[in-house]
Order: C-alpha cells, then sequence, then structure tokens
C-alpha cells in the first residue's frame, strides 16, 4: 500500500485536515468505533479518570447541599467583598463556553473548515460549562427553590415583578437564552450523526435510543436544505448572542458605580477574554481527547495551530484592554479610579494580578514563534496557565474593586473558605464528567461535517491508495 | 370515514393514508458511490421528465437541489416573524410590568424607556428565532417519524455513512417499476431496487 503522491509544498501550506481516514466509510467508522465499542472495552485510563471526576461530583453535591442546610455564609462572602468566589466562578465559566459558539458560528461563517473536527465538542464544552455556570448564582440566592423569582413568571407568593432596569435580570435573560441556543444548535448538528449511528446500531438498545434521538432523518435531499438553512440561520442569530452574553455579564459590573468597574471597555474586554480562556480550554480538552481516544488523525496538528494563533490574538487583546484600563484611571483624574488601580497592581492583592498578567499577556507571547504553537507540550502548558490567568482575572476585578472601598473603615480582606474552595474543585469534575460521558457516548467529531469537507477536498485522505477512485 | 376501534384496521388505514404496505410501491432506488455522479444523474433522470424525485447522502451534496428541481427553504421567513413575535413579547411584557402592573420609582428613572428594554428584547429574539428554526427544520421535514419506506432499500443505511442515493417516487406521473428501473440503471445508478411502501 503506497502513500499517494502529494506536492510537498502544498502539503506544509495547506496541510490535510483529514489524516489516516482512506475513505468515507472508513472516517465512519473510526469516528463511531469510539462510541460503539461495548462498554467493557473502554481503555482503563478512561474509567480512572472518570472515577476521579465523578467523586469530585460528590464533592460538589455535598458542598451544596452543606450550603442549602446551612446558609451563604459558610461562602467568604462578608462586608466588603459581597461578590466573592461565585460571582468570580459564575464568569469564569460563562466565558469558558464562548469558544463554543465562537467555533460553531462564528467560523462557520467564516468559512474556517478546519473547525469541523472540533466543533462538536466545543459545542458540548458550551453546554457544560453554562450548566455548571448557572449553578453559582443559583446557589448564591441561598433559596435555589425560589429560582422562578428570577423569571418573569406571575406568582403568589411574592407578589411583585422583576426590575428590568436592572443588569442582573438581563442576564437572566442573556444567559438562559445562550443555554437554550446552544443545546438546539448542538442537537440540530448532532442529528444526521445520531442517524449514522442508528444506521449501524446492531443492539435494539442502541436502535430504539438513537431511533428516537435520531427523529427519523434519512439525510433526504428535502431535509438537507432545510437543514443548511437552519444551520446558517442558527450559526447567524449564535453569533451576535455569544457577543451580548459576556457584554451582558460585563454590564452587572459596568453599570455599577464602584472603581474599578464602572468603565465602558467592559462589555469588549469581557469578550475577548472569555473567547480566550474557552480557547485555552478547549484546546485542554482536545489535547486530554485526542491522547486518551487516539485521535491524532483528525484533530491535527494544524488545527491546534490555528486554535493556537485565536489565543495569541485574543490575550493580546486583553493585554490592551489592561493597558488601557491603567491609562483611563489615570487620565479620569479620579482619585478613587486611580487608587482602585494602583491598589490592583501593588496592593494586598498584588500576587493574584500579576498572576494574571503573566499568564495571559506575558506567556502566551511565546506563541508568536511556530515551534511553540506546534509543540503539544508547550501548548498544554499554556491552555492550563491562560485558564489560571482568566480565573484570576475574574477574581482580581471583583475583589480588589470591592476590598478598599470608599471610606478606610469599611476596608476589608476577602479569604475563601473551605466551602469556597471545595465547591470550585466540585464543578471543574462536574465540567470534566459531563465532558468525558460525552466523549464516550455521543460522536465527538461531526461525522456529516467532515465528510462534506472531504468531498470537496480532494486532497484530504492522505492514507488513499496512488489512482484509487477518491473515495471508495 | 368509518369508526372503528379494531386496532388492525386502524394500524391499516394509516397506512394506506401514508402510502405504506405490502402490496404498495414507493420507489425506485439506486446508489452512487460519488457525490458528483449523483449530481450528474439527478441531471439526466430530471431531463427524462421525472419530477418526485429525492436524494438521500451522507452530507449535503452541493448543486443537487438544483439537480432535482428542490425549491429554496423557505424557514428564513418563518423565522423572522419569530424574531418578531419575539420583540414584541419583551416589549410588551417589560412595558406592562413596568408601567401598568408594578410600576416603581426607582433612582427617578423612567417607569418604561426603550434604551433599558434592549438587552431582554434582544435576548428573547434571539430565543424565539432559536426556537422557530428549530422546530421548522424538522417540521417542514416531515420529521420526527419513526418509520419511512426508504428504510426498505438494501443499502439505505449507507445513506449516513458513504453511498449516494438517487429516489424516483412511486406517484411521480411518469413512474412504470420497471422503465423507471430501466432509467435509473441507464444514468449509472447501482443496485437499483423497486422499494416497496
Amino acid at each position: 500500500m503506497s502513500a499517494v503522491v502529494q506536492d510537498p509544498q502544498l502539503m506544509a501550506v495547506n496541510p490535510p485536515l483529514v489524516q489516516g481516514a482512506r475513505d468515507l466509510h472508513d472516517l465512519t467508522d473510526q469516528i463511531s468505533s469510539v462510541v460503539e465499542d461495548p462498554v467493557y472495552k473502554t481503555p482503563l485510563k478512561y474509567w480512572i479518570t472518570l472515577a476521579c471526576t465523578s467523586s469530585l461530583v460528590l464533592l460538589l453535591a455535598a458542598m451544596l447541599t452543606y450550603l442549602v442546610n446551612t446558609g451563604v455564609g459558610v461562602w467568604g462572602v462578608n462586608k466588603p467583598v459581597g461578590w466573592g468566589w461565585g460571582i468570580t466562578n459564575f464568569v469564569f465559566w460563562i466565558g469558558i463556553g464562548h469558544a463554543g459558539t465562537l467555533i460553531s458560528a462564528i467560523l462557520f461563517l467564516f468559512r474556517q473548515k478546519w473547525r469541523t473536527s472540533i466543533n462538536r465538542s466545543a459545542e458540548a464544552m458550551t453546554l457544560f460549562a453554562v450548566m455548571v455556570a448557572g449553578l453559582f448564582p443559583l446557589f448564591h440566592t441561598g433559596r435555589p427553590w425560589r429560582a422562578y423569582w428570577l423569571f418573569p413568571v406571575p406568582n403568589t407568593d411574592l407578589n411583585i415583578w422583576q426590575n428590568f432596569r436592572s443588569p442582573l435580570i438581563w442576564d437572566v435573560f442573556a444567559v438562559s437564552t445562550y443555554f437554550t441556543v446552544s443545546l438546539l444548535f448542538w442537537f440540530t448538528g448532532l442529528v444526521p450523526d445520531l442517524a449514522t449511528l442508528r444506521d449501524r446500531a446492531t443492539t435494539k438498545i442502541r436502535q430504539v435510543v438513537f431511533g428516537i434521538l435520531s427523529l427519523g432523518w434519512r439525510g433526504s435531499a428535502r431535509h438537507w436544505r432545510h437543514y443548511e438553512q437552519a444551520y446558517l440561520i442558527l450559526a447567524g442569530i449564535s453569533t451576535p448572542l455569544v457577543l451580548s452574553v459576556h457584554s451582558v455579564v460585563s454590564f452587572d459590573f459596568a453599570t455599577s458605580v464602584i472603581p474599578g468597574w464602572h468603565t465602558t471597555i467592559f462589555p469588549p474586554y469581557f469578550v475577548a477574554g472569555a473567547i480566550f480562556s474557552g480557547f485555552a480550554c478547549v484546546m485542554t480538552l482536545l489535547l486530554i481527547a485526542r491522547w486518551t481516544l487516539n485521535l491524532q488523525n483528525l484533530i491535527t496538528i494544524k488545527h491546534l495551530d490555528n486554535m493556537n494563533k485565536i489565543i495569541l490574538v485574543t490575550g493580546s487583546v486583553v493585554g490592551y484592554a489592561y493597558c488601557t484600563e491603567f491609562f483611563v484611571a489615570w487620565w479620569s483624574g479620579d482619585i478613587y479610579e486611580r487608587f482602585t488601580f494602583l491598589n490592583r497592581a501593588f496592593g494586598p492583592y498584588w500576587w493574584a494580578a500579576w498572576s494574571m498578567y503573566s499568564c495571559n499577556v506575558f506567556i502566551p507571547q511565546l506563541y508568536w514563534f511556530k515551534k511553540m504553537r506546534t509543540n503539544l507540550w508547550v501548548m498544554f502548558v499554556i491552555s492550563i496557565t491562560t485558564n489560571i490567568g482568566m480565573w484570576f482575572e475574574r477574581f482580581v476585578i471583583i475583589c480588589t474593586s470591592l476590598t478598599r472601598d470608599f471610606l478606610p473603615t469599611s476596608w476589608g480582606y476577602f479569604v475563601p473558605t473551605w466551602v469556597d474552595i471545595c465547591t470550585f474543585i466540585g464543578t471543574i469534575g462536574m465540567f470534566l464528567t459531563l465532558f468525558l460521558l460525552f466523549a464516550r457516548f455521543l460522536p465527538m467529531i461531526a461525522m456529516s461535517e467532515v465528510k462534506g469537507v472531504a468531498s470537496q477536498e480532494k486532497h484530504v485522505f492522505a492514507g488513499q491508495e496512488e489512482g484509487s477512485p477518491s473515495y471508495r | 370515514m368509518s369508526q372503528t376501534s379494531d386496532p388492525a384496521v386502524l394500524i391499516a388505514q394509516i397506512k394506506d393514508k401514508l402510502g405504506i404496505g405490502e402490496d404498495k410501491v414507493y420507489a425506485v432506488m439506486g446508489e452512487f458511490a460519488e457525490p458528483e455522479d449523483l449530481v450528474k444523474a439527478g441531471h439526466a433522470i430530471r431531463g427524462m421528465g421525472y419530477t418526485k424525485l429525492d436524494a438521500m447522502t451522507p452530507f449535503p451534496v452541493h448543486g443537487i437541489d438544483e439537480a432535482l428541481g428542490i425549491p429554496y427553504s423557505k424557514i428564513g421567513w418563518i423565522v423572522v416573524c419569530g424574531a418578531i413575535a419575539g420583540i414584541l413579547t419583551a416589549q410588551i411584557l417589560i412595558y406592562y410590568v413596568g408601567v401598568i402592573d408594578y410600576p416603581l420609582i426607582i433612582g427617578g428613572k423612567p417607569l418604561f424607556d426603550f434604551t433599558y428594554s434592549i438587552p431582554p428584547t434582544f435576548e428573547l429574539a434571539v430565543l424565539f428565532s432559536a426556537i422557530t428554526t428549530f422546530i421548522c427544520t424538522w417540521a417542514l421535514s416531515g420529521l420526527p417519524r419513526l418509520y419511512h419506506p426508504s428504510m426498505n432499500y438494501r443499502s439505505a443505511h449507507r445513506a449516513s455513512d458513504d453511498r449516494f442515493l438517487l429516489v424516483v417516487e412511486a406517484n411521480d406521473p411518469k413512474f412504470d417499476a420497471q422503465k423507471t428501473a430501466q432509467d435509473m440503471r441507464s444514468v449509472g445508478a447501482n443496485d437499483v431496487e423497486v422499494v416497496e411502501g
């Protein structure tokens, strides 16, 4: 079996997006086999990882039970820092979700074909991140069973309505819309692949489950024309949606009068940061999935290189926003504003601020070098440091702005409690558990989309025999 | 329509309505290995005068709509209506809550103003459009459904894998099982079969 002779120059500039699959059937096999293997054939490393992450879910459940039983006081929030880790983690997780929508919607509109092997997992990541994020405001209320008070439903126990002049209610609309739209988008993309799994199903359970989930999809040309149009519309409306969600989250801060929060740069700055952290998180997950499930053929170095370029760009935008903030604080002439920013860099939380500057601005500059962008270890480490940095960004914005109030008598210092810490670790466990279950039981790569790209680019099947028809 | 409670008769009636049954013919189907061949064959078979055509493919094949004469999807117009419904819902809700049912003066701000209603209005417009898109995608395609006669074709399961199927439905005025099967073979289809409903 000889590999097809390809122009080496073309290969260097535009390497194939799908490697190692000889034809369409081979591609279907490769992607479906992960889902279809019997449970006992799943690699041991998968079960060990799942056991670790799901025990963290138990930790989360314990922490939330403790919080509900005892009260929100078990978190370290108090005067003057009334928004501590709870909101930090909320903004952090919502931000993580943004890369998924960016990859699935914005890159789709820009016709970036390389997104096809990563968009499914990025979308799933969005869903799980938003689920996890939602827990924090829900439990910060202290009475999660009253959560419907947040929504404009007529209720007889309170007899009042929401105040639509408050950005907090805008946030309820933004986040719940974001979750719903992401779910619909993800499921729509999944249907043709579920149909593939249904057609390949050998056991009764799989036939029934995938038969129902695939809605009777048969790939008819009459289905596809609606489907393609719908996909385009969903991508089109998700694009402004994703930009609006983090803008609205930033309004929670920007519309207040707290120095350090009250700035107009917040919406674009938050969106850039969200995309930055989200891409880093996709990178972490993909590198792990690529390694544990052997997806090197489908998630190639080219994909990773492209993502690293986006990380570099958004990281630099975030760095620019930091500089602007400092400049505007000085330029405003407002003593409180100036004090807040000096305090941010050199005050009691200097360690958090400098972790954030190093992780978000300085370290990603390594990605100017192609050697760094294509080195798996480098990108794994940077993807982790970026997320540490972005978590610190939210922590710094929230805590440094609140910790020194206008009057020195109301100054304070926020220290997280063990419940804060365990809850956050628990949410990481929940996020990873959901992702691991998804990677094992649903097709992680959008088969129909990869095939569509494959049909347009004849040279994608790198392992193809010379002279044979392009897919057989 | 006759009223009956006998399930067997009911099923037979439903099957009859859907055009399903042992004695019914659904279509003549054939397969291709390449999307380009399918499009070429689609043009050819339409040139022979067939109108009730369909294709089954693992991914959207470009040019197949023109080849088979399948009209452009109208989904966009329905979604515009969904978006307008979302905008109206939000504006009416915010006005009703703020001005009529629960007027509350906070910081001297107006009870209703267009500017602060923009974020929720935008979100509801997006939400309603997305839900409309989602429902319409399936409803206009006649989904969800548990059974379709095309499943009786020998390689129907490969339409979601690596084969491109061409369908000439039996309700085509020019349809004749023998003749159509011959036509299908003449445009290059493999495994041509008369598929029962």
